[in-house]
């Protein structure tokens, strides 16, 4: 039986590409069933977005510069999220090289999102409310997660898998591009790559390798994150 | 002086020299262990509450409990809406329940040392007050152990966190200091159980001695055929010496694995190595203060006048001092190591506690740990003053209850990445629930002081056979036979 091959799935993120804009969010969002919050549970603190633009200021007014900084799950290889589970809701598959979150046996300690530096995960406080036309837009291959459980970005891994199991099917390798997560897909300034690291010829392999400006997210907390990000001029993004 | 072997203990007669005798009455207003009465008094003394109730008794039942549905209804409001009811955000993921959690185990543990430890030691003071510091720990224990499950998402699945077998053969994850921390609560939760069963045996075989009709069935039932032969009492003997040295080891392990809970996470303000003891010693520490507190209220509600008498009061004064020099340098090393690493996120999280938003509860927990103790508890007066020791158990119990409020949701609001910082508000719900887990305490101990003696009389009566009065020179000093 074939078999499918090893993975290392890495997002890049160029920061001096980024503009802000927050398509990835939205795209996000309207990919993978992520509820919209009402305005006064944002204010509490509990707006959902699997991937954010988070704005940092820098330098005092008149005289300011706004950095953003996208932040998804960085699928650590060493996620500090999956050990303290006690009922093995987020687990980690090595082939992909993927921290996996299974929504159905996530009984919501919330322990993970404690241990997650990097603040990815997000809690369903309540069951999720698609208002008006929203619900005809929920993507099939997604579940709606219900109250009470804890979920996360995925990288897309139900296109990662469609993709995977049709060039399984077609009896050649999966393209460098073929997939890619609906952030990358949308983002207008193509601050965002993806790909298989493994892949020596892959864009992502490419622009990343012996790159002066490669850097990754809090990378001394040993969490081994898989995203990289590329410093934008004169940045001070915490290195 | 020579023990007359013809007259029972408690008709000793008084010494002729009228120096001699006044040394005695002194001797007998001090100790307990110096003043036997006949069993049958000291009996009835144990059971009058169980037998006559007053008006305030229903009064305070009522409300108790009344809080206790209050408690319930309110999970039941937040498992049919949402967590989302509650002040829980993002970062905060954990809060006021954790805190109760962490505070309610802490109560748990000085019933046990106080029983246990202060038994090996052979400390004289916890006689009458063990079986009041036991169901502290097991009350509390219980209501602990409610807390992780009101505080999951899906409280209804909880049952997934139990190794029980299934067809799917899906286990538990025991990589998860949950997992531990759960292994380590119901091994210590039984432990406390048999432990204070065992040592309530012959208590409950006198209460089937003195009942009739339907009550004498249950005790009879509870006390597994007690008939104080000397065989029995070797026996409990054992068991007792058993469960002492092997509940010691467990309880230092149940609170370590608490704060494992918190100090294996990456967290600022949790990723500590000194955790392990610094819990354990907080643990004592306010579940001495609660212990003070349960006995304080037994005296002046139950009329123990003769059971609880200054010397235990100074006792665990002197003990409750003791623990708050040990926290407060548990304290200064948990604090010193970040303070002096100046870590950017442990910054952020000190300026907050000594002139930032917190700095309420960071003041008013070094007051009530450190301040108020260590300036009154050294004074013998202070220490045999009720209301004084009331008042200081209960700052305390608050402080200590402060120190994880610190700890979880105040620690938590800090965070490698400032956008992501935030603070938790209290909201409705957790405030009730949280009510109601304090009433949940008080109603089951106040229903066990109507059920069960709440003072073990076979260790008071055990302890005046063992002590004597010795003539050196002039004076008489008190004297304890030890057998082999």
């Amino acid at each position: 039986m074939a078999e499918f091959p090893t993975r290392k799935w890495q997002m890049m993120v160029d920061l001096d590409k980024c503009t802000g804009c927050g398509a990835c969010v939205v795209a996000c969002h309207a990919e993978n069933n992520v509820p919209i919050q009402t305005e006064q549970e944002t204010v509490r603190g509990r707006s959902m977005h699997w991937i954010r633009i988070e704005r940092y200021w820098e330098g005092e007014w008149p005289d300011v510069k706004a950095r953003y900084l996208p932040v998804m799950c960085q699928q650590c290889e060493n996620a500090p999220c999956e050990p303290v589970c006690p009922v093995y809701a987020t687990v980690h598959s090595e082939r992909e090289n993927l921290n996996l979150q299974v929504y159905n046996r996530c009984v919501g300690t919330r322990y993970c999102q404690n241990n997650d530096p990097y603040k990815v995960r997000f809690f369903n406080w309540f069951d999720p409310q698609f208002e008006g036309l929203l619900i005809n837009q929920l993507n099939p291959d997604v579940t709606v997660r219900t109250a009470g459980v804890m979920e996360k970005c995925t990288f897309c891994v139900q296109r990662i898998r469609r993709g995977e199991e049709k060039a399984l099917v077609e009896h050649r390798d999966l393209k460098d591009g073929e997939v890619t997560p609906a952030c990358v897909q949308a983002c207008p300034s193509e601050a965002l790559v993806f790909g298989d690291l493994n892949d020596p010829n892959s864009k992502i392999s490419q622009l990343t390798q012996n790159n002066q400006r490669n850097f990754r997210l809090l990378d001394e907390l040993g969490t081994k994150p898989q995203a990289i990000y590329l410093k934008a001029g004169q940045s001070n993004v915490q290195v | 002086m020579a023990v007359s072997k013809d007259v029972p203990l408690w008709q000793q007669p008084v010494p002729e020299s009228a120096e001699e005798a006044a040394q005695m009455e002194h001797h007998r207003r001090v100790r307990l262990t110096l003043d036997p009465v006949a069993p049958v008094q000291a009996q009835q003394m144990i059971m009058e509450p169980m037998r006559r109730q007053t008006l305030r008794f229903y009064v305070i039942f009522v409300i108790l409990f009344g809080l206790v549905i209050t408690e319930l209804i309110t999970w039941v409001y937040q498992m049919w809406w949402g967590l989302g009811v509650t002040g829980l955000t993002r970062p905060t993921m954990w809060a006021v329940y954790i805190v109760n959690f962490v505070y309610f185990i802490g109560i748990g543990h000085a019933g046990t040392f106080i029983s246990a430890a202060l038994r090996a030691l052979k400390v004289e003071y916890r006689r009458p007050i063990s079986r009041a510091a036991e169901i502290v720990t097991v009350f509390a224990l219980a209501t602990a152990g409610t807390f992780p499950i009101i505080h999951l998402g899906r409280s209804w699945k909880f049952y997934w966190l139990l190794p029980y077998p299934n067809e799917r053969q899906i286990w538990p994850s025991y990589h998860s200091p949950l997992l531990w921390d759960l292994t380590a609560i119901l091994t210590y939760l039984s432990c406390s159980i048999l432990f204070a069963y065992i040592a309530m045996l012959p208590d409950l075989a006198m209460l089937r001695d003195r009942s009739t009709g339907r009550w004498r069935l249950f005790y009879r039932i509870l006390a597994l055929g007690w008939r104080g032969s000397e065989q029995e009492w070797h026996n409990q003997e054992t068991a007792l010496n058993v469960f002492t040295y092997a509940i010691i080891p467990v309880m230092f392990s149940v609170h370590t694995i608490v704060s494992w809970d918190f100090a294996m996470a990456l967290q600022p303000g949790w990723h500590s190595t000194v955790f392990g003891p610094y819990f354990v010693i907080g643990a004592l520490f306010s579940g001495a203060g609660a212990v003070i507190l349960a006995l304080i209220l037994l005296k002046k509600t139950l009329h123990l006048d003769y059971f609880l008498r200054d010397e235990h009061f100074n006792g665990m004064g002197i003990f409750l001092l003791l623990l708050s020099m040990a926290w407060a340098y548990f304290y200064f090393n948990d604090y010193l190591a970040p303070w002096y690493g100046k870590a950017p996120a442990d910054v952020v999280l000190y300026n907050q506690l000594s002139h930032g938003y917190a700095a309420p509860f960071w003041y008013t927990m070094l007051f009530a740990n450190i301040v108020l103790p260590w300036a009154t508890l050294w004074s013998r007066k202070i220490r045999t003053n009720l209301g004084a020791m009331f008042f200081i158990a209960l700052m305390v119990n608050v402080g200590m209850y402060i120190e994880r409020v610190i700890i979880i949701p105040i620690s938590l609001g800090v965070n490698e990445l400032p956008y992501d910082w935030g603070r938790y508000p209290l909201r409705l719900p957790e405030t009730l629930i949280t009510i109601g887990a304090f009433s949940l305490v008080g109603f089951l101990y106040i229903l066990f002081t109507r059920f069960f003696p709440i003072i073990p009389y076979w260790e008071v009566f055990e302890g005046q056979i063992v002590h004597k009065v010795q003539r050196i020179g002039k004076a008489l000093i008190p004297a304890r036979s030890e057998p082999d």
